[in-house]
């Protein structure tokens, strides 16, 4: 398929639609809320769920019961609202259903504003919502790449029967760049399904729920949760390396929005004699530990540098893989101010 | 080229975003890689829009971009604003219709165009940012004429008689910048 001109939000609407989406449930919130008014024409034209809920955490709960029967269903919002679909996010987790979140987000916290920022880190990566749980998390830092890991991530939540997030800060849902979409859409073999709520007519009922009063039944829960997330930091991490080389001196780690304005920063310092790595997760859980402590511990890099759109969330992260072997800094800025090179 | 910045400048409704996403448009059709920045952010009716397109042949790193190397501003407050972040040596288009005063700075190159007079002489004074989008194409020579003519005519192509105007001021815009700053000084 040629290349086309598209905003990062209708670009993600439009891959989760070749990424056979059957359902989407939102409430309209900046910067993300084209998604939903592309949506709102698309999908009814395929004969598939378009649904406004009355609140977001009514969409949450929307989604939760979508998911247990089966269809591919998503939602996308930003902060404050992803913020009250924690609690349907922690239940969907608990009860082991596949579905797509999209925070596209913006400065924080509380009510904060609505321009770009990366200060939903911790939220996204740690948890957000109660209990023993994990969501798979991607960071695209490009439009292509956004529908790129819109596509996956429908992909990774039935392969783990887990919710799966994607995070972009507000530049990645209004920005617009060329993007192409595979003229077929094709993902390797999944499980057959078969926890999923179509009626019991014919077989014995079955039953989704996060609920398990025999405390040895929940903690067995649990550890078949860990295995899975465990087996996700074996099989999916992702990043990308710019510019890494023998005669770095820093290595900058940045995600996003922020990596892309490193390169540009990275490309200028070249030029002015100064060499500069940047590390770019792509996967933030799994977080790329080993391999940042690889690069990290390079003999010629001197300080490891994060840059984010937050006050150092994702740099705890990082510290956590680096475990002191270099010395560490930190620039951001944040509440939508949008570093320049 | 190796990157080429445009910011547009003015008030909501003069069509600074559509003129951009023309550019942007073209510059895929020259297959050059994009980026397309809007403002978006608590803004208000009659308040101030603008936006930025990258321009490469290159993939683009930054899309947030300090000093860009042309600026076209459509009215006063977007002149006061952006006429300091002009990059030297780079230039500045300013629509003189609707701002009656001209920059001091001699670091760049100042064109100055009567976008809405030109525009309504034409019939229509909705396409000043036709107007100015001619122009930066005949000052930059970032992207070939030919390009952005075809754009037009695929993108505003569905109202025949409305397509007609904006074809002639792209054209009266790009000849006016082309005489006045003439080809070999482009920007």
């Amino acid at each position: 398929m040629a290349k086309i001109l598209m905003k990062g939000n209708e670009a993600i609407a439009e891959a989760a639609v070749k990424a056979g989406a059957q359902g989407y449930f939102c409430y309209p919130i900046t910067p993300q809320s084209e998604v939903a008014e592309y949506m709102s024409r698309r999908m009814p034209e395929l004969g598939r769920v378009f649904l406004q809920g009355e609140s977001e955490v009514a969409v949450g709960n929307m989604l939760f019961g979508a998911a247990s029967t089966g269809l591919r269903v998503f939602t996308t919002s930003s902060s404050p609202g992803i913020s009250l679909m924690q609690e349907a996010i922690s239940y969907m987790a608990g009860a082991q259903l596949p579905a797509v979140i999209v925070n596209i987000m913006r400065g924080g916290p509380g009510l904060g504003g609505i321009l770009p920022a990366q200060s939903d880190y911790f939220q996204a990566v740690k948890g957000g919502g109660h209990g023993d749980y994990r969501l798979l998390v991607l960071a695209p830092s490009t439009v292509q790449e956004a529908v790129d890991l819109m596509m996956l991530s429908f992909h990774l939540a039935d392969k783990y029967r887990n919710p799966v997030m994607m995070i972009g800060d507000g530049m990645i849902g209004q920005m617009m760049e060329a993007v192409e979409f595979p003229d077929e859409y094709k993902e390797d073999p999944l499980p057959p399904k078969d926890w999923d709520l179509t009626g019991a007519k014919g077989r014995s009922p079955r039953v989704v729920k996060s609920l398990f009063l025999d405390p040895v039944k929940l903690e067995d829960n649990s550890w078949l949760l860990h295995e899975k997330y465990e087996r996700m930091k074996r099989e999916e991490v992702r990043y990308e390396l710019y510019k890494v080389s023998a005669k770095n001196k820093i290595l900058i780690i940045a995600y996003g929005t922020m990596a892309r304005i490193c390169q540009t920063a990275i490309d200028e310092l070249e030029q002015e004699g100064i060499s500069v790595g940047l590390f770019r997760p792509i996967s933030l859980f799994p977080f790329p530990e080993k391999e940042i402590k690889k690069e990290a511990s390079k003999k010629n890099i001197q300080t490891v540098l994060t840059v984010e759109m937050s006050t150092a969330q994702m740099m705890e992260d990082v510290e956590r893989a680096v475990l002191g072997a270099k010395p560490m800094a930190f620039f951001g800025h944040t509440g939508g101010i949008v570093p320049t090179p | 080229m190796e990157q080429y910045e445009v910011m547009l400048a003015g008030f909501g409704g003069q069509g600074i975003m559509t003129a951009g996403q023309l550019i942007a448009y073209a510059g895929i059709k020259e297959d050059k890689q994009v980026a397309w920045i809007p403002s978006y952010g608590p803004e208000m009716r009659g308040g101030t829009a603008y936006c930025t397109v990258v321009l490469s042949d290159t993939r683009i790193g930054s899309p947030i971009v300090t000093n860009p190397r042309c600026i076209c501003v459509f009215n006063r407050p977007s002149f006061d604003k952006f006429g300091p972040k002009v990059k030297p040596g780079g230039l500045f288009i300013v629509n003189s219709s609707l701002i009656n005063v001209t920059s001091d700075r001699t670091d760049f190159i100042q064109l100055l165009v009567p976008a809405n007079e030109m525009a309504l002489k034409a019939g229509n004074g909705k396409a000043a940012n036709i107007v100015i989008l001619g122009a930066f194409i005949g000052a930059s020579g970032v992207l070939k004429y030919e390009t952005v003519r075809e754009t037009l005519i695929e993108k505003l192509g569905k109202k025949k008689e409305y397509l007609d105007l904006n074809l002639q001021v792209l054209e009266e815009g790009y000849n006016l910048a082309l005489e006045t700053i003439g080809q070999k000084d482009r920007v």
